[in-house]
């Protein structure tokens, strides 16, 4: 009897070690690209980080709001000062899962086309959002990318009339994350 | 004995809804970043004052400064609003610690240049910085007919240099302020009672009402016996008003001049009687070099 409690707990953990694995990247690139009649922004954050569990198909990302570049230092000042008030709203955040993620085979060499879902934070509204992506495994690399457009106003972003035909209403995301094996430690 | 595997199978239970519900990014080790502490006034001057604020590297800022004439001027001259003093400047940032302005003003048609270097900047996280401190140094000339051209004048009885080291702190979101301890130098005094040079202190603070306007004040407090006795401290108040690419500071001052050596030495306005000017600063920004960005 005990030997087969030992079994139990003993395939339970390897089989837990070997199909949870998980990915992580430091740098992802997010950008964002508005265009409004009288002006086109677009902005840039190298620094997103986002951890991918191959095992349940969840997914998180966290992206420093301070961290966008934009071409213009007033437009990233108010950017962070005027709309996204970063000081109070530090992160924006992604928590989701890919739908359906066995359709994906971490374990195989490919491309695998998939819908996200999950909840985004934007300077402290959380909404749900869903969202075609690409994952291409290549041996130990993942990499998923993803474009799609949010509305401003749903996050309580308010662009004052005498801007707007400066900032778009919707702008249009796109996200490159490169993800690599978590071990423990990294 | 019997019930041990039930037990275990129990735990591990529990253990995996935990991973379950877990924070994935939880996973990583929190990087920790230096964030430099920014916009702590709206633009690069308080009112008179340079504010802690520099233009950022490679962006050229247009300064159309304007004051009129005194309050108590009466109804004859429209409450001050007949005469006019005007400085027109630009500052341009040749990095974001480093900026160099030029400027000409009415006010005894005195052209001046400056050059502002911020050797320190506020800044949280993983380097903490808890104040920001920048060095100014500037050169004023007057080119006003010589009063008296038929004794011998000497061009250098034109210069004024003034040198000032601006620290303070963004304590939040809503309050910065500043000391600005300032030496100006006279090459040519009017009597032999006031001091070539002139030591003084100014102050000078924000509070923000909303994303788009502050509430500005600034005060120069010059130490005794420096000055002839009808020249006063400073006093500014006024609010700073941000649209997009402007930023317009509409405000009250005691100072004719906007330039250093005129503020701090050859204030006259006398708050109390109405020896106040009605203002403002135009500021528009033209980014002349782009952030390069991946």
């Amino acid at each position: 009897m005990r030997v087969f409690s030992l079994l139990i707990l003993l395939s339970l953990m390897v089989g837990s070690s070997v199909s949870a694995q998980k990915y992580f990247t430091r740098n992802g690139k997010i950008s964002f690209y508005s265009d409004a009649p009288i002006e086109k922004i677009e902005a840039h954050n190298i620094q997103s980080t986002s951890v991918l569990d191959a095992a349940t198909g969840r997914m998180e990302f966290a992206v420093l709001i301070k961290a966008f570049q934009f071409e213009k230092a007033l437009m990233q000042e108010h950017f962070n000062e005027n709309y996204m008030e970063s000081s109070q709203f530090p992160k924006a955040t992604f928590k989701g899962e890919i739908k359906d993620p066995a359709q994906v085979d971490f374990e195989k060499d490919g491309e695998y086309q998939v819908i996200v879902t999950g909840d985004m934070t934007i300077h402290g509204v959380t909404k749900p959002i869903e969202a075609p992506g690409l994952i291409k495994v290549e041996g130990e690399k993942i990499t998923a990318t993803s474009e799609f457009e949010l509305i401003v106003a749903d996050y309580e972003i308010k662009i004052p009339a005498v801007v707007r035909d400066n900032i778009a209403k919707t702008v249009k995301v796109s996200v490159e994350l490169n993800y690599q094996p978590l071990k423990k430690g990294s | 004995m019997k019930y041990l595997p039930f037990l275990l199978l129990l735990i591990l239970q529990t253990r995996f809804s935990a991973a379950q519900d877990e924070d994935l990014l939880s996973l990583l080790e929190e990087e920790e970043t230096t964030e430099l502490v920014t916009a702590s006034f709206k633009t690069t001057r308080v009112v008179n004052l340079h504010s802690l604020e520099n233009v950022a590297g490679g962006v050229l800022d247009v300064k159309i400064s304007h004051r009129f004439g005194m309050l108590n001027r009466g109804p004859y001259e429209l409450f001050g609003l007949d005469i006019a003093t005007i400085r027109i400047g630009a500052d341009y940032g040749i990095s974001d610690r480093l900026m160099i302005g030029l400027g000409r003003s009415s006010f005894e048609k005195t052209y001046d240049g400056f050059l502002k270097y911020k050797f320190l900047r506020q800044s949280t996280g993983k380097e903490t910085m808890p104040i920001s401190a920048a060095f100014f140094a500037s050169t004023a000339i007057t080119t006003l007919k010589w009063q008296e051209p038929d004794r011998e004048n000497f061009f250098t009885s034109r210069l004024f240099y003034s040198f000032q080291l601006i620290m303070g702190r963004k304590f939040n979101e809503t309050f910065s302020l500043q000391l600005s301890p300032t030496l100006v130098h006279r090459n040519l005094i009017a009597t032999s009672a006031e001091k070539n040079d002139v030591m003084a202190l100014g102050v000078g603070g924000r509070i923000k009402l909303s994303k788009r306007v502050t509430l500005n004040a600034e005060y120069i407090y010059v130490a005794p016996d420096q000055l002839a006795p009808e020249f006063r401290n400073s006093f500014s108040i006024g609010f700073d008003i941000e649209t997009g690419g402007h930023v317009f500071q509409l405000h009250f001052s005691n100072s004719t001049s906007m330039i250093e050596k005129g503020f701090v030495a050859e204030t006259v306005g006398n708050w109390g009687d109405g020896g106040i000017h009605f203002g403002f600063n135009i500021s528009r920004v033209f980014t002349v070099v782009k952030s390069k960005i991946e």
